[in-house]
């Protein structure tokens, strides 16, 4: 397979309440969930018999419980929407979960959609909190007093890809990509090394190489192995070391650079392992380099910078698709990929339209610069924070987006239509549209399946192990031709 | 394109005209300048108006749960 064809995102966000001296973050979530308006008839429950998250990677299952809340605090706790999307309650955070896309565009549109749904949850939240309490939400990674909180890329895989030659060829890459798509942090936490300024958000929490875990000693590359698809054919390979991005350069990069990384691990088209020594010190080394100039030991032999390692797989990349086609997007994710390694390279700071921890340190630049103050001060914490704050006329991002000093991927109009309508190629369509279709009727709902109460009957479960199926041009005729989902419960078992 | 401007201007160009020509380039260049300046201070304006206002407090009491 050349490349992963279908693609998600998970992301948790901060939220806090102001004015609320008794503040809970887990009633904050389930009431911001719940004001958020997409479908009144829908009383969805959250399928958790179909998931799996202690199945390890390396072919083995840990001992632990899962998780399985009764009927009422499922329902509370999670919204599945008509875009296919999951908005939902993860431990103390709302968290948003794209649904299942086929490239990194529609990536890019569904995670802004995910930042408008926040919004538009926060803005009804007031209905439901005593006057004087405010909702604030932030699309960042760390409080900066030692808890973080994730983004997690989903990339489905074939099976047959050996677990260890991801481990070997994904380690470097992950550890090196944060030089265009960390969001930057100003000082570290964890008992890191202090520092004025950082790349990463999250590299201060990275502390082992290879691991199931993803809320304590966090790894590098983790081993849940839960396809939400066909176990026999597919993996997902779940990345959760990236930061959550603002710009939409630096996600386009982040996942559509990892995809086609992903695609040359599959395909066996790296030929020289660019292994470095002690990746777990590096992944915090190369926060901390914001010239982009430090050099790291390589297994093989010699030392590289994190640049000169990603542009090593720049050119596995290129040589790899100098003999296939290639589709626009690879094509310009490519071109973009080479041309921002090269300005890393010369210097990263010309990079502030576009690579979010180089926008935000500008700001915060030119900001003390004005006010004469240092990294030290609040104001600098609070603009580093507030760079965050999903409100559009209050977060310091979208005061740049609004006066044009950032550059876009996606049509603001893409975007619109996401936070509605489901993508039309992969079972996204069929979830979303059997939710917009039938609201009183679907009974529970999971990545790969979707269940229906059709009165009297016991409840029916259609699997969905292919996330290619399901997609408009397979289903739309026969929606259309089922008035209810009793009808297209009929017309599904008897083709 | 750039070597072959060069070598025109060497060649035919008297040293009164290049002069003139590099303290219009320098005057460009100088307005350039302002005009980015006054595009920062006025970016660090309307920051000014929707920072937060009690920023020690509000960041000092930003706390959340680890997640994931």
């Amino acid at each position: 397979m050349p490349l992963p064809s279908v693609l998600g995102s998970e992301i948790e966000y901060g939220i806090t309440v102001q004015g609320d001296p008794d503040f809970d973050p887990i009633s904050s979530c389930v009431l911001l969930v719940n004001a958020y308006q997409d479908n009144e008839e829908a009383r969805i429950l959250w399928d958790y018999e179909q998931e799996n998250p202690l199945a390890d990677a390396r072919g083995f299952h840990v001992e632990g419980e899962k998780y399985t809340p009764n009927q009422q605090e499922n329902i509370a706790r999670n919204k599945t929407l008509r875009n296919g999307a999951r908005f939902y309650v993860d431990h103390a955070h709302p968290e948003y979960s794209t649904p299942e896309v086929t490239n990194v565009r529609d990536l890019i549109a569904y995670e802004r959609a995910g930042e408008r749904t926040m919004e538009a949850a926060r803005r009804a939240a007031p209905a439901l909190l005593p006057s004087g309490q405010t909702v604030l939400i932030h699309k960042n990674n760390s409080d900066r007093k030692g808890n973080s909180y994730g983004n997690h890329e989903n990339y489905l895989i074939e099976r047959c890809t050996p677990f260890r030659e991801i481990v070997e060829h994904m380690t470097p890459f992950l550890i090196t990509r944060n030089v265009f798509c960390g969001a930057g942090k100003a000082g570290s936490e964890n008992r890191a090394q202090p520092c004025e300024y950082q790349i990463s958000q999250r590299a201060d929490f990275f502390e082992t190489e290879v691991a199931l875990d993803t809320m304590v000693k966090r790894p590098i590359i983790n081993t849940r192995d839960e396809p939400h698809a066909d176990r026999e054919k597919y993996r997902r390979f779940h990345v959760i070391i990236g930061d959550s991005n603002l710009s939409e350069v630096s996600t386009y990069l982040r996942v559509g650079v990892t995809a086609i990384v992903l695609g040359l691990v599959e395909d066996g088209a790296i030929p020289k392992s660019l292994s470095v020594n002690d990746p777990v010190k590096v992944v915090k080394e190369v926060s901390h380099d914001l010239a982009c100039k430090r050099q790291y030991a390589l297994e093989r032999g010699g030392r590289m910078t994190a640049v000169e390692i990603q542009k090593e797989y720049l050119e596995n990349a290129l040589r790899y698709f100098s003999s296939r086609s290639l589709d626009p997007i690879t094509k310009d994710v490519l071109a973009r990929w080479e041309r921002v390694l090269g300005q890393l390279a010369e210097d990263p700071f010309q990079l502030d339209r576009e690579v979010d921890w180089v926008i935000k340190h500008k700001l915060i630049s030119s900001y003390m610069q004005r006010h004469k103050v240092d990294w030290h001060h609040p104001q600098v914490h609070m603009l580093d924070l507030q760079y965050h704050d999903i409100r559009p006329d209050k977060g310091l991002y979208y005061v740049l987006e609004r006066r044009g000093e950032v550059d876009r991927i996606v049509d603001p109009d893409a975007i619109e239509r996401a936070v509605r309508t489901p993508p039309s190629d992969t079972r996204a369509y069929f979830r979303g549209e059997c939710i917009r279709r039938y609201p009183d009727e679907v009974f529970g709902v999971n990545w790969d399946s979707i269940s229906f109460n059709v009165g009297d009957e016991p409840i029916k479960r259609i699997l969905m192990n292919e996330p290619l199926k399901g997609t408009r041009a397979h289903v739309e005729e026969l929606l259309d031709a089922s008035p209810t989902a009793r009808v297209l419960v009929r017309n599904l078992t008897a083709s | 394109m750039a070597d072959q401007t060069q070598k025109t201007k060497q060649g035919g160009g008297d040293a009164g005209s290049a002069t003139s020509s590099d303290a219009g380039g320098q005057k460009k260049l100088a307005k350039k300048g302002e005009e980015l300046k006054e595009e920062m201070d006025n970016l660090i304006d309307e920051i000014d108006e929707v920072l937060e206002a009690n920023a020690e407090e509000f960041v000092k009491n930003y706390v959340q749960r680890g997640g994931e």
